[in-house]
């Protein structure tokens, strides 16, 4: 056989019926993520059909999205702090689970969370698998060297009938980065410089795989950070080759294979990364050894720069029309812009190493009085050990804001949002007209970078910030 | 799914380029648990102003857009979440196809299955259809192509398989529910089980 790419791989162990040029390939999914918000009307299809779940053992639920960041003990609490629509939809979730026979890591479970988070650190996601979810962040699974991918409902549907999905397989593009990460420079920087240089539209059709020695360098966390994003560069997918790094996170989760079944499965993973004379439909090399903290300046996250650099000059009407949104003006610096709200959560970036990051600059420090800091760990797991070991009181002694599980400020759709005309440092994946809020602006950035602006009360470079 | 030949219509010309799901549809809507009604979010902070009154300069306000159902987008249209709500609302707004330069890859496939006509162009018919917003194109799915009111005619890409569906009104659930023994194959076969 030719050489195969790590995509290559894991797609052809998947497929069922292979495609042609009359009708795409049947693709069995190995992993269906679920949440309340891209899941009813898929339900809604499967009972108007009288169609039941073929695999409700391959499919896990979590509620997230709509889920308020304040504590829910019952789901009379929901009524209370939730607008009706968002309680009603989190109820038909629960109730589409129970009726299904599908795992749902809810309220009262120890394993709720951000769907992204929690798959991982269940061990549920595992290199090899084909994983989808009616969520484009599902990109973010790849890390593992699975091949992850976002769908819409009526695929959310396809996948709760049938197991499968009709897919054409798309082109790959590895992106090559090189160098060892500066100091105060992260996994957040890394992805968003790669957006900024391929463009939010250059991963179309693309499934990218990152390699790199710098990819070899990061751990887990990293990796997801960086594989999330894949979409804002438009990609189906981002993948990482599993090596010793994954194998030792994976080890000993809840659901991650155990005695003998683990021996194999890692002789099995052993065998995934692209062969040394692997093709790629296109490959892009990125050097990183003088990267600096990034933050976007516009509306979508290829309009970005370092946080050193000035907001750049373009005539584009798309381009002076996100600026004119950010009330930003080309030529003057980031650095100092003021900032009223500070979001450190997300799918992206509220694990323990984010939260030990941002921890690490307002450890003794204050966070601005004109700044409103939400920190929202991505998970029940997350956040319990973030507070076993002492850090929802250092947040809070900061003047942040501790709050429990979810998407949170991410996307203004529970509760949590920036108001109208507010700036927005976020550590969220989406710098979109209105994504955290109506009017609100935001801005892309690590946790470094977003704790440092909290405490600088204006947008800030952690580097001077960092502990020694 | 409606069956989808023939698109024949005024173009509404929306030219910025990268234009999100989370435009085409404010998350704040995705709390439905229906894909009925979304028309009415379509766009909603570029419709709408805070007091809810439509926005008189937005082009989809303007008498000029009325009964539009095809919509000339800039490049990258429909980049961003995978909320299948975007065509849902476009589709209940009226409009049936898309035109643009680039389409972002979740979008696609979710009007696909909905019936909303993606239509790549290259730039030059771009460049034209963004200068000269209200004429009357048609879109003929069984040829893949565009036709303009010149008399030009440019094709599209679509496969075969989604333009059997267009034109059929054949959603892909009942196809993939007649692959059930292959899958059940596949499933006992498999070198290993997830």
């Amino acid at each position: 056989m030719s050489a195969r790419s790590l995509f290559q791989k894991v797609w052809d162990d998947h497929v069922v019926v292979p495609e042609s040029a009359d009708a795409p390939a049947v693709l069995y999914i190995d992993l269906h993520l679920t949440h309340e918000v891209t899941t009813p009307e898929a339900f809604n299809v499967l009972r108007s059909r009288g169609l039941s779940i073929r695999r409700p053992d391959l499919t896990v639920a979590t509620l997230d999205h709509s889920t308020p960041t304040v504590p829910i003990t019952t789901l009379k609490d929901l009524d209370v702090v939730s607008e009706p629509a968002a309680a009603a939809q989190i109820r038909t979730m629960i109730e589409n689970c129970e009726k299904n026979g599908i795992r749902m890591y809810g309220y009262g479970s120890d394993s709720r969370g951000i769907v992204h988070v929690i798959g991982p650190e269940l061990g549920a996601t595992q290199p090899g698998k084909t994983i989808v979810c009616g969520d484009s962040h599902t990109s973010t699974h790849g890390a593992f060297g699975a091949l992850g991918f976002g769908i819409g409902t009526t695929e959310v549907g396809h996948v709760l009938a049938t197991q499968c999905l009709l897919q054409r397989r798309p082109k790959t593009l590895a992106i090559n980065v090189e160098g060892q990460l500066p100091r105060g420079v992260t996994a957040k920087d890394v992805i968003l410089a790669i957006i900024g240089k391929i463009g939010v539209g250059g991963g179309t059709g693309s499934v990218i795989e990152y390699r790199g020695s710098t990819i070899r360098g990061l751990d887990m966390e990293q990796r997801m950070t960086i594989c999330n994003m894949s979409i804002e560069a438009g990609a189906r997918a981002g993948m990482i080759a599993p090596d010793d790094t994954t194998i030792q996170y994976l080890n000993g989760r809840p659901l991650a294979p155990r005695g003998a079944a683990w021996d194999a499965a890692v002789a099995r993973w052993r065998g995934l990364p692209s062969d040394a004379d692997a093709r790629f439909d296109r490959e892009v090399s990125i050097d990183i050894s003088q990267l600096v903290p990034m933050v976007t300046f516009g509306t979508n996250p290829g309009m970005v720069v370092p946080v050193t650099d000035a907001v750049p000059v373009s005539d584009d009407a798309s381009f002076r029309k996100a600026l004119a949104y950010m009330k930003v003006e080309a030529g003057k610096p980031m650095l100092g812009m003021p900032v009223d709200v500070v979001f450190v959560g997300s799918c992206t970036n509220s694990r323990m190493s984010d939260l030990y990051a941002a921890a690490s600059i307002l450890r003794g420090r204050k966070v601005a009085k004109s700044v409103r800091m939400l920190v929202v760990p991505g998970s029940v797991q997350v956040q319990r050990q973030a507070e076993a070991e002492g850090l929802d009181k250092l947040f809070r002694e900061a003047g942040a804001e501790w709050r429990e599980a979810g998407c949170s400020m991410c996307l203004g759709m529970n509760g949590d949002i920036a108001l109208p005309g507010q700036l927005c440092v976020s550590t969220s994946n989406r710098n979109f007209e209105g994504r955290q809020g109506i009017g609100a602006r935001s801005v892309l950035a690590s946790p470094l970078t977003a704790a440092a602006s909290a405490v600088a009360g204006v947008i800030a470079d952690p580097r001077p910030l960092l502990p020694n | 799914m409606e069956k989808t030949d023939i698109v024949r219509s005024r173009t509404v010309v929306m030219p910025g380029t990268d234009i999100d799901t989370d435009q085409i549809v404010p998350a704040r809507f995705l709390t439905t648990t229906t894909r009925k009604g979304l028309g009415k979010a379509l766009f909603a902070d570029w419709r709408y102003d805070k007091d809810g009154k439509p926005r008189p300069d937005f082009i989809l306000n303007t008498p000029a857009a009325a009964g539009c159902q095809v919509l000339v987008a800039g490049n990258n249209f429909g980049c961003g979440s995978s909320r299948e709500h975007a065509p849902w609302a476009l589709i209940d707004f009226g409009i049936q196809a898309v035109i643009s330069t680039g389409i972002a890859d979740i979008f696609r496939s979710n009007s696909l299955k909905n019936g909303l006509v993606p239509v790549i162009v290259d730039q030059a018919t771009h460049g034209w259809l963004l200068t000269n917003p209200g004429v009357e194109v048609t879109i003929d799915v069984a040829s893949c192509e565009l036709r303009l009111p010149d008399g030009r005619s440019v094709n599209f890409p679509l496969d075969g398989f989604s333009k059997y569906c267009l034109l059929n009104g054949v959603d892909q659930l009942g196809y993939l529910l007649h692959q059930s023994d292959a899958i059940t194959r596949f499933e006992s076969e498999r070198a290993w089980k997830p």
